[in-house]
């Protein structure tokens, strides 16, 4: 059963959501570990990198050799986001959509959105009211990100609702358990992606007739130097900013809450001083990743990695936080360190495809650990090991049950 | 400052970005000693790239340019005080103001100058400019904002094609005149040269390769224009003079130090030769003014004009200053430098100019994107990108391994394009100085009595 052929039956498992990290080891041990269906685990940071950033390393689906292709990833009609395409059109698309999102030309959307996240994040905590308990997922992690991610966008606060029900179809249709039919899942997923980008076609075309200030109106009705998106690419787009901007996050600031009351000194220390929350947030990126792995590159020629050949045309899984842990990379790899310096982690990836929306996460990241932070007296964890959702990419607590001393501030 | 004591005193002239990241370094890495800073300008230590982008466009002001400190340094400044000599025996450095400061330990980072218009009575025409100052940069930009009639560029390397691509961008008429055959040439080569020639044409400027100005043409000592050589006159109100830059090392002529017009030899770990090329050991040396051997190119001395090598080369020397021998590393950060222009991100690894054939590895020119990786003998030296920097990681370490030449293709925007000579010129031919200067030779330029058989 531990041959590292079945690393990844193993990592995917649910029983291993809770702590996948000697799994992580053991991979890392392997360098890089062909499984039992003809597919590459990478688990070493210096291999996940360099690959990270190998143009010979593809990210479109239809790169994958015939046994391994995805039927439902390759549904036609519908184009396919920027995150499964390559250059050139991976590099065209995301630029359209970057032009409005962050410099040189939009250096300010984000930072714009500061005090806006900031009173959000003070009225979901006021909602808190005086529960002793807590759960600080949907009390607060989950409510968070889709809030933002939506007025970002323009989603007028009446819908927001209906796509956070989107949002979560789709992400669960991500899901991959072994031994289960993984297809009416999957269909449900792509019915609320199209579903989604109807919404958001319809809202665009609107916008198109009465501009706004939000990025829903600048990407519908922009010219730039690589012309405009097209109507289907600013649906695919659109819908993939509002499913990437929040799901992930809503898993940073979860388990972030998760390891800081885990470790007390450094929550202490962090309510103390929080000028050390940037440093604190990049450590969290390392330690518990928001996206596990990648599992959906495809070498376009045999590739050499970790003196192992990786034929094209097969599947590549990174794992990210297996990377993160690399102890040939950091020091004491385990120890959770708030003031750990030479951090270059791969929680947001890295090259071409590293996280588009990483200056917001950050930002919202930030800014909720400081809002519970400040209002979390005496907090204990209610459940250690707490229940995670089902995927092992998007790894997350379900729930975080949390009991504190109510009224602070 | 015998052996690895923290304290002592140490001198840093030179307070520019070198002199100050080596200065945080040395207090980062324990020294408790004196610690003073020598700088010509009269400013605190500021950011060079934005003046030739942000500053020339009146985006960003010339005095916001002021560089971030890392730490407080518990340091002595001399701003504004230019060092005129050096007694390396009394281990004193020669102020301009009269005072004599004794050292221990002695970091060179005086960087480099604008050269100036070789005829100063034109060059001292109203009208008449160059760009490396923080000062000249804001001089420049009220003259631009003013509306001249046309911008005449001399030379067609970075700074000069930035500042063509800034008074583009604020629709001022541009001629620019270079004595080499293309824009960018001297340091990118052929092929990148050929695209630069494209880019400046499609952008609007009136570019005149292959001429060089023979006189610059005044009234009432105002500039009223310039003749080029092929007997052309230009009419301009304003001449930026863009031929490359001159390295301060004047101050330390008769000190018997390895220090010239190609800047201040040094070993691997930043330590000045003398004239005879023995080691010195309290003298270090970092920045745009040093020259350094570096093992991926035969161990040649390199002087870079990098940002990058500038922040690198600073830390080594001062870890350096302050380690004893066997804990002392070596400088050996791959060159890397980046430039704005007409719309495009272009960013270099690598030395271009140390290659004998190029090959457009991914993106083309015609969709303004793409990888030119560099060869020289089978092995990848450098590689250039346009609009496609997230690449650059990968192609640098094809250049720390050593990879060969051509690289393996397979990359998803590949066209097969095929490697072609990358006709990189000798240096002498150019109207703009090299901003990396290879200095035993480069490949394909041996004098000619060097050629085998020659």
């Amino acid at each position: 059963m531990s041959s590292p052929e079945t690393l990844f039956r193993r990592i995917t498992d649910y029983a291993s959501r809770a702590d996948p990290y000697p799994l992580y080891a053991e991979l890392r041990e392997h360098g890089v570990a062909r499984q039992e269906d003809g597919s590459y685990l990478v688990g070493t940071y210096d291999e996940i990198a360099a690959l990270l950033h190998d143009p010979r390393v593809s990210s479109d689906p239809h790169s994958r050799a015939e046994p391994f292709r995805d039927p439902l990833a390759l549904q036609e009609g519908m184009p396919v986001s920027f995150i499964g395409q390559d250059d050139p059109e991976h590099d065209r698309l995301r630029r359209l959509a970057m032009r409005h999102f962050g410099p040189p030309h939009t250096p300010r959307r984000v930072d714009a959105l500061q005090g806006e996240l900031v009173r959000i994040a003070e009225e979901l905590a006021d909602g808190f009211g005086d529960k002793e308990r807590l759960d600080l997922v949907d009390d607060f992690a989950f409510p968070l990100p889709v809030t933002v991610i939506c007025r970002l966008l323009g989603v007028p606060p009446g819908d927001v609702q209906q796509v956070h029900v989107w949002a979560d179809t789709v992400v669960a249709g991500l899901d991959f358990t072994p031994d289960e039919d993984p297809e009416p899942r999957r269909r449900a997923s792509l019915e609320a992606r199209a579903a989604m980008g109807r919404y958001l076609g319809e809202l665009a075309e609107e916008r198109r007739r009465r501009p706004t200030d939000d990025m829903l109106s600048a990407l519908a009705n922009d010219d730039g130097p690589d012309g405009r998106l097209t109507q289907p690419e600013l649906m695919v787009t659109s819908v993939l900013l509002l499913i990437a901007g929040h799901e992930t996050t809503v898993n940073l600031i979860s388990n972030g809450m998760l390891t800081l009351m885990r470790h007390p000194e450094a929550f202490e220390k962090l309510r103390a001083d929080p000028t050390l929350m940037p440093g604190a947030v990049e450590e969290l990126l390392r330690y518990e990743p928001p996206v596990q792995f990648l599992p959906q590159r495809t070498p376009l020629a045999d590739i050499e990695v970790g003196g192992v050949t990786v034929p094209k045309g097969s599947p590549l899984i990174l794992v990210l936080a297996a990377g993160n842990r690399d102890p040939r990379r950091f020091t004491d790899p385990d120890r959770f360190d708030i003031t750990r310096q030479d951090n270059q982690h791969l929680g947001f990836g890295s090259g071409v495809h590293n996280c588009f929306g990483a200056p917001l996460a950050r930002m919202e990241t930030r800014v909720a650990l400081t809002t519970l932070l400040a209002r979390l007296v005496g907090p204990r964890l209610l459940q250690d090991p707490p229940e995670y959702r089902r995927s092992p990419v998007l790894r997350g607590p379900r729930h975080l049950p949390v009991a504190r001393t109510p009224g602070g501030r | 400052m015998p052996g690895d004591a923290p304290g002592g005193r140490i001198v840093v002239v030179g307070a520019s970005l070198a002199g100050l990241r080596a200065a945080e370094a040395l207090r980062d890495g324990g020294f408790t000693g004196e610690l003073t800073l020598v700088g010509d300008e009269p400013d605190p230590p500021y950011d060079r790239p934005p003046l030739s982008k942000g500053v020339l466009l009146g985006r960003t002001r010339a005095d916001a340019c002021g560089l971030p400190s890392r730490r407080p340094l518990d340091a002595r400044w001399k701003l504004g005080v230019p060092a005129t000599g050096l007694d390396p025996l009394a281990k004193q450095v020669l102020l301009a103001d009269g005072e004599r400061l004794g050292f221990d330990r002695l970091l060179i980072a005086t960087g480099t100058r604008a050269r100036p218009w070789p005829d100063p009575g034109e060059a001292a025409l109203d009208g008449m400019f160059t760009l490396r100052t923080s000062r000249d940069a804001e001089r420049l930009a009220e003259r631009l904002d003013a509306g001249p009639r046309r911008v005449l560029v001399i030379g067609a390397g970075f700074t000069g094609s930035e500042i063509a691509s800034g008074c583009r961008e604020r629709g001022l008429a541009v001629t620019v005149v270079e004595r080499g055959r293309a824009p960018l040439i001297g340091a990118l080569g052929g092929t990148v040269g050929a695209f630069a020639t494209e880019l400046q044409r499609a952008h609007g400027v009136d570019l005149r390769c292959g001429v060089t100005v023979t006189s610059l043409t005044g009234h009432d000592g105002r500039l009223t224009g310039a003749v080029l050589s092929d007997g052309e006159r230009i009419d301009a109100d304003i001449a930026v003079v863009a031929l490359g830059a001159v390295r301060n090392t004047e101050w330390l002529a008769g000190t018997g130090l390895a220090a010239g017009p190609r800047g201040v030899a040094c070993d691997a770990g930043c330590r000045v030769f003398d004239m005879y090329g023995i080691v010195t050991d309290d003298i270090f040396v970092a920045g745009d003014v040093a020259r350094f051997p570096h093992p991926l190119y035969e161990y040649q001395l390199l002087a870079l004009e990098h940002w990058g090598n500038a922040v690198a080369q600073a830390e080594t020397a001062a870890h350096n200053m302050i380690s004893r021998g066997p804990d002392r590393r070596p400088h050996l950060t791959v060159p890397a430098f980046w430039s704005s222009q007409f719309g495009l991100n272009i960013k270099s690894v690598g030395v271009p100019t140390f290659s004998d054939q190029v090959v457009i590895a991914q993106g083309s020119p015609g969709e303004r994107r793409l990888v030119a990786v560099y060869g020289y003998r089978g092995r990848v030296t450098a590689a250039v990108t346009v609009n496609r920097a997230k690449w650059l990681e990968y192609y640098q370490h094809l250049i720390e391994t050593a990879a060969p030449f051509p690289p393996d293709p397979g990359a998803a925007d590949f066209d097969g394009s095929e490697p072609v000579p990358s006709d990189v010129p000798d240096p002498r031919v150019l109207s703009h100085g090299p901003t990396v200067y290879v200095t035993g030779h480069l490949p394909l330029l041996r004098p000619p009595s060097r050629r085998p058989g020659g």
